[in-house]
């Protein structure tokens, strides 16, 4: 029995960053996939406060929330680093991992979930968060210098999700000409090594997140 | 260590600025305190957070370090042989992180749903979610404290310094709306944990002083309930 366990979903992007990380420093782990319909009494017992995907148990102990784990993953497993070894560095590299949470996912996701008038402005607002992300790329392969780091593992669902979202919400986000270094390290970032073999289905995405975005749209009308 | 090496901006008022204050004393660490002028940003501050434009700002080396936590991790990590913020073993830390990150996603917001709410029945809905918050935050304490005085054991944390940020506005909220959050039949142990919390050294002096913070919230619960209650765009 492997020691090292994910909780996970096929389509979580905050269960995927456990797996980048996991992989990129080799360690060997079980996968239970979730349905969150229907959770499990393993995850209801190993995350109670938010019963939530991902967790990730380690000798039979909990750690929940993806960045929590992702720390603990660093310090557990020390080599490949994914934080740099200068805390600076550190703090920064932890300041755009969760710029990316706070200010780009969320302003990403209400475009998502909106239409018409009010997709624009939040479309406008999510453009201005993105603007920052291609400035800290400047002079960068990825986020973390010359190889995949923290940032770019907490940022990763750019290079993936960000483009069903778009193709389900009709909208542009990061065209070339507006995002150029974005577009680019999207690109690197899916193709590398790991992170490639590692996205869930695209066709299987669309359709998930395209029922999510109907049912939102649903909502708003019934307010 | 020369004094101006590290500055901080920030304001008395805000608990994320008391926790990068406390991190800074428990490591003894001097360090110059930028005030902002309440209600006006400084160019200074403008241009250490340009994403954020917030406080607290940590500057080394006149490099901004911005984000509370990330300033209390950076601070446990440079000045390492101070006494340590987070714990050593990982798992330890995982559980501190953890909690803080409760504490700053779901404990404080329903904390300001307090201050914001527009009526007698959302004000009472948002103080059961901020005490079942406390109770889990008391099942936390009790675990991890291991019968000591603080989450961070015989000193005081990452957990300490991350919940204890909040322990003036959570005073401050008791006044205000005569209620006890944090009461002998419910939380024991953070009633116990809040007075030891402030008592300490490295908080003490920069906890800031319940009278002024209360009278302080009357001006900023009024901004909050007014952007709370303004119709949606």
């Amino acid at each position: 029995m492997a020691e090292v366990k994910l909780f996970r979903t096929w389509s979580s992007p905050f269960a995927l960053r456990i797996v980048w990380a996991l992989k990129l420093k080799d360690v060997p782990y079980d996968t239970i996939f979730e349905d969150l319909a229907n959770k499990s009494s393993l995850l209801l017992q190993f995350n109670p406060v938010h019963k939530k995907v991902p967790v990730l148990v380690h000798n039979g102990k909990s750690v929940a929330e993806s960045f929590v784990i992702l720390e603990y993953i660093e310090e557990t497993w020390k080599h490949n680093p994914l934080l740099p070894e200068d805390p600076y560095d550190r703090a920064t590299a932890r300041f755009w991992a969760k710029f990316g949470e706070e200010k780009v996912l969320l302003s990403i996701w209400e475009a998502f979930n909106s239409e018409g008038k009010e997709q624009e402005e939040c479309i406008v607002k999510a453009k201005e968060n993105l603007k920052y992300l291609e400035e800290e790329l400047k002079g960068k392969k990825f986020f973390g210098g010359e190889r995949i780091g923290f940032a770019d593992i907490a940022l990763g669902w750019l290079a993936d999700y960000e483009g069903v979202f778009e193709e389900v919400a009709s909208m542009k986000l990061i065209a070339e000409d507006e995002f150029p270094l974005l577009s680019e390290w999207k690109r690197t970032f899916a193709d590398a090594p790991i992170i490639k073999e590692n996205w869930p289905p695209r066709d299987k995405l669309v359709i998930k997140f395209q029922a999510i975005r109907e049912a939102s749209l649903l909502k708003k009308l019934g307010n | 260590m020369a004094k101006s090496d590290v500055k901080l901006i920030g304001a008395w008022p805000s608990p994320f600025v008391l926790r990068a204050r406390i991190a800074l004393n428990v490591k003894s660490v001097e360090y110059e305190f930028l005030q902002e002028t309440l209600g006006s940003k400084s160019e200074l501050l403008l241009k250490s957070n340009p994403v954020h434009k917030k406080i607290p700002v940590l500057l080394h080396h006149d490099k901004p370090i911005c984000e509370s936590l990330i300033i209390v991790e950076y601070i446990d990590e440079v000045w390492a042989s101070g006494p340590s913020i987070l714990p050593s073993d990982p798992y330890e830390r995982a559980i501190a992180r953890f909690w803080a990150s409760y504490v700053d996603e779901k404990w404080f917001p329903a904390m300001k749903s307090i201050a914001v709410a527009q009526d007698d029945e959302a004000r009472k809905a948002a103080v059961v979610q901020v005490a079942e918050g406390l109770a889990l935050l008391e099942e936390a304490f009790q675990k991890i404290s291991k019968g000591k005085s603080f989450f961070g054991g015989d000193h005081i944390g990452y957990l300490d310094i991350a919940f204890g940020g909040f322990l003036g506005w959570l005073r401050v909220t008791e006044g205000t709306g005569g209620i006890k959050l944090l009461n002998e039949t419910k939380t024991p142990g953070l009633l116990k944990w809040a007075d030891d919390f402030a008592a300490h050294p490295a908080v003490k002096d920069v906890l800031p002083d319940i009278g002024k913070l209360a009278e302080f919230s009357k001006v900023i619960v009024a901004k909050m309930r007014a952007a709370a209650a303004a119709p949606a765009k």
